[in-house]
Parts: structure tokens; C-alpha cells; sequence
């Protein structure tokens, strides 16, 4: 007994700690994973924003929980497949403090319709934002940095994480309430009735039996650099490049050393001269699909001359591209990989 | 259960609830709570913190701009320690495209979002040496990041 009391106490001060220490928890973990995308205070950014009340409402628990877990293959959101159900819970209770009031439950029944009915009404209804497969819209969730032309983006609905996610009643919610704050509306106020929406339900659903279009997929590709052995000599080398890099539309911006600001001037190692050169229309384009990818910029090949052989270097933007898990950079990616290669081809065969 | 057994048991379970390392991420991003021009200038101090030198600035902004483009503030700021950058560009030429280190600085309305590769995910590697450097590039990007995530 004697020991009962100072146990029960204990186990007291373990429960009050536990859901303090989640607080914090949670609040280190948002800065840490999750603030650079959807701001400090849930306002949004690359990602969308979490503190719309109509948001709060309709997501569950389990909605947040699957989606920080698996994230949204392609489309920016990361997954967390190792974080702990208990960092999880933590993350949830954070992002939980911007919610008005308790979020809606939902039967667990599923949903039954007519898909094909549901498939003419999701090309009349759906996709002029969502695209005519599920593909979501463009751009990543929200940016400031640049114009656009919607307040966020409409969501991936083919998206293997979304569906994982995303129930069928919760789906229905979302198509009978709409989404206030966004573009969603209630489509039972647009004139459809329960059944058309049940049909859209399953339509949705259906995305489930279809593998993801190709340009969907994210790039699989090992190497993480482009080298190419030159015919010519250093000084002829880096003269190629330039007329080369002309050649394929770009600008230059500039050659320098690798060390360059590293050393003082003067000491630069003449052997590892690195050139920058752009095509802005391409960057702008770039920077608008995902305003992340300065890690590509400026475009640049670096010259090496090394035991009497001369070496042209490049990134390889199409290993870079899975990094963003942005299955809209593919083809930017691809067309940049192509621009390297032609270049550099150019310029050492 | 014996109170020891007990206590052990709480001490293990809340190491587990609390102390478990998240997943490595691809990208290392960071969200500055400090205006551009302010973030810009805590990255430089920062960077000298952790000596490393800032070797140049890419305006990218107003590269943007001067062709009629629409941005905010867009900085690619290059760094490194030179040794450093002289023998990995010596000892593993492929990283050469990767040198100096990089991270890319824009404006998010008043805040600051600053973003790099984890250089862990982009160079998978079997070789014991490379992989002990890609690690100390990557906690020296996470050290800058979580300064830069408080003003």
C-alpha cells in the first residue's frame, strides 16, 4: 500500500509530463519538418495552409496521420515512413491547436455509385482544376514569391497518398460542404444531387485500380553526375563550351575558378575553371512549377585538367529531380539533362 | 511487476515516445522568421560560425528581373572550407559539380526559406570515407539550418 500511493502519484505527474512534453515535442517537430512549407503559424507557403477552420473541420486524425506517414508521392508533401506513431501523435496535437473546434467523424461505410456516371460528371465538374485524370493541379501549394493564379492548389486526387488517406465519406463530405477558403464548393449547391456526388465518390475511388501515368512516376536514376572526357585541350575545351553554350540558347554569365573566393586572389587553381550560363525563360518556368530549385541554378559545367586528361562536369538534373518529389519537374529536368549533354557533347567530341 | 522492473519500463517507454530520430529528407529546408535582408545576413554570419567562407552570392533575382520576369528576393549563396573543397574535388572528382556547397535563399512574404540537398540522399555510397563525409556535410547543414530557424 505504501508504495501504491507514491506510484499512483508518480503515474500522475508521468501523464501531466508526457502531455506537456508532447506539446513541445510537436512544436519542435512542426519547425523542424514541417514549418519551412506550411509557415510558423499554419498560414501555408510551398505547402497548404493547415489553419483553415474548414480544413480543421473535415480532416481526421487518421487522415493526418496517414498522410505525414506516406506524404504525397511526387507532389511536394514528403513521406515520414520512420517516424514514431508516438512523434506522429505529437505532430497532430500541434497542428490541432489552430482547429476552431472538434473535427467531423465520419461513418466508415463506403461509398457505392456508378463510376462511369461519376466519370462524366468529374470531366463536367472536377477536372478543369483537379485534370481530367486525377493529376491535380500546377505548382506547388502555396508561394509568395511569385505571381499565381489561384490562392491554392487543387489536389492530386489519383495520388496514391491522397487515396491511402482519404476515406470515402470523407470524400463526400469534401464534394457535399465544398471547402470554404478555396476554390472548393459544394457541389450540392451547384445543383448535384446525393447520388451524382456518391457516383463522383467512386469515380474518385477508382483512380485506386490504375497505375500512375509515366510522367507521374518519380525519376529513377542513380547518378548524381555527367562527365565527359575532352578531345581538346583545357583552353580549347573551355572555348567549345561557351560557342556551345550559345549555340543551345543560353546565356553566359560567367567562368571562374572552383576556388574562387575560397583562396586569395592570385592563388586560384587555373585547372578547375567552372562556367555559368542561363536560359531565363527556362529558370522562370522552372521557379514556377516549384520555387525550390535554385538548388539547379545557375546552370554551370565545370573544366578540370587532371593527369594530362581534360574532364567536363556537370550535375544531372534528372537525379536531382526525385529530391524534390515533384513529379512536375520530370520533363524540365529531362530537357536540362538533354541541354548538358548537347553542350557538352559539342564542346569535347 | 517489481517497482525496479517498473521504473525501467517508464524510463524505456518514454525514451521511445520521445527520443527517436525522424527520417532522413531528401531536401533540408528551413523557414527564417526574419526578413530577407536580415536572413541574408545572419546566413553570412552564420556560415563564418561554422567556418566556412562565403566564396559569391548569385543574384538570381536579378538576373530574373533584368529580362522582365516577376520574383522576390532569390539568392543562391556558395560556401565551403577550402581544404575541404580542394580535397574532395581532388579525391572524388564526382563531387565537383557539388562544389563549393550551395544553398538557396528566397523571400516568403516576411518570412525567409532557405534550402540545400541532404547530401546523404543525393550520393548513395558504399565507401566508408565518403559516407563519413557526406554525413559531416549533412549535420553541418543541419547545425546552419537550426540556427537559421530562430532570429
Amino acid at each position: 500500500m505504501l508504495f501504491r500511493v507514491p506510484l499512483y502519484l508518480a503515474l500522475c505527474l508521468i501523464v501531466g509530463a508526457s502531455q506537456a512534453a508532447d506539446n513541445t515535442r510537436g512544436e519542435e517537430l512542426y519547425r523542424q519538418h514541417c514549418a519551412a512549407c506550411h509557415g510558423y503559424d499554419g498560414n501555408g507557403g510551398v505547402g497548404v495552409p493547415l489553419t483553415l477552420p474548414d480544413f480543421q473541420y473535415s480532416v481526421t486524425n487518421n487522415y493526418l496521420k496517414t498522410t505525414i506517414r506516406h506524404g504525397r508521392p511526387g507532389r511536394v508533401m514528403p513521406a515520414f515512413p520512420s517516424m514514431s506513431n508516438a512523434d506522429i501523435k505529437a505532430l497532430i496535437q500541434y497542428i490541432r491547436q489552430w482547429a476552431p473546434g472538434k473535427p467531423y467523424r465520419y461513418p466508415i461505410t463506403p461509398v457505392g455509385g456508378d463510376a462511369k456516371h461519376g466519370e462524366q460528371l468529374y470531366q463536367q465538374h472536377c477536372a478543369a482544376c483537379h485534370g481530367p485524370n486525377g493529376e491535380g493541379g500546377k505548382g506547388t501549394g502555396l508561394t509568395f514569391s511569385r505571381p499565381r493564379d489561384l490562392p491554392i492548389i487543387a489536389p492530386a486526387l489519383n495520388n496514391p497518398g491522397f487515396l491511402k488517406a482519404a476515406s470515402d465519406q470523407f470524400i463526400k463530405a469534401t464534394l457535399m460542404n465544398g471547402r470554404e477558403g478555396t476554390p472548393m464548393v459544394s457541389f450540392l449547391q451547384q445543383g448535384l444531387t446525393e447520388q451524382d456526388i456518391n457516383d463522383l465518390v467512386v469515380f474518385v475511388r477508382s483512380f485506386e485500380q490504375n497505375p500512375l501515368p509515366k510522367e507521374q512516376k518519380p525519376l529513377e536514376v542513380k547518378e548524381a553526375t555527367i562527365v565527359f572526357e575532352s578531345s581538346y585541350d583545357m583552353k580549347t575545351t573551355i572555348a567549345n563550351l561557351k560557342d556551345a553554350i550559345i549555340g543551345n540558347n543560353f546565356i553566359l554569365i560567367r567562368e571562374q575558378t572552383l576556388d574562387d573566393g575560397l583562396v586569395p586572389a592570385g592563388k586560384e587553381n587555373p585547372k578547375q575553371q567552372i562556367i555559368y550560363f542561363c536560359n531565363f525563360g527556362f529558370l522562370n518556368q522552372a521557379l514556377a512549377i516549384d520555387p525550390r530549385v535554385g538548388l539547379f541554378l545557375p546552370c554551370r559545367v565545370t573544366v578540370v585538367e587532371k593527369d594530362g586528361k581534360v574532364l567536363v562536369y556537370a550535375i544531372n538534373p534528372s537525379r536531382l529531380s526525385p529530391l524534390f518529389n515533384n513529379t512536375e519537374l520530370n520533363k524540365l529536368c529531362h530537357e536540362m539533362n538533354t541541354s548538358y549533354i548537347s553542350i557538352i557533347e559539342d564542346a569535347t567530341l | 511487476m517489481k517497482p525496479n522492473t517498473f521504473y525501467r519500463a517508464v524510463i524505456l517507454s518514454w525514451l521511445l515516445l520521445t527520443g527517436l530520430p525522424a527520417a532522413a529528407e531528401d531536401l533540408l529546408m528551413a523557414r527564417s522568421p526574419m526578413t530577407f535582408p536580415e536572413a541574408m545576413l545572419k546566413l553570412q554570419n552564420t556560415l563564418k560560425k561554422y567556418n566556412h567562407t562565403l566564396s559569391r552570392v548569385q543574384r538570381v533575382d536579378i538576373g530574373l528581373t533584368a529580362k522582365g520576369y516577376k520574383t522576390d528576393k532569390y539568392r543562391i549563396v556558395f560556401y565551403g572550407q577550402v581544404e575541404e573543397i580542394q580535397q574532395l574535388a581532388d579525391e572524388y572528382p564526382q563531387l565537383i559539380p557539388y562544389l563549393p556547397h550551395k544553398i538557396a535563399i528566397f523571400a516568403e512574404e516576411e518570412d525567409t526559406m532557405l534550402v540545400a540537398v541532404n547530401p546523404e540522399m543525393l550520393f548513395e555510397t558504399d565507401d566508408p570515407k565518403l559516407q563519413a563525409i557526406m554525413k559531416k556535410w549533412h549535420q553541418d547543414l543541419q547545425r546552419i539550418f537550426k540556427d537559421m530557424r530562430v532570429e
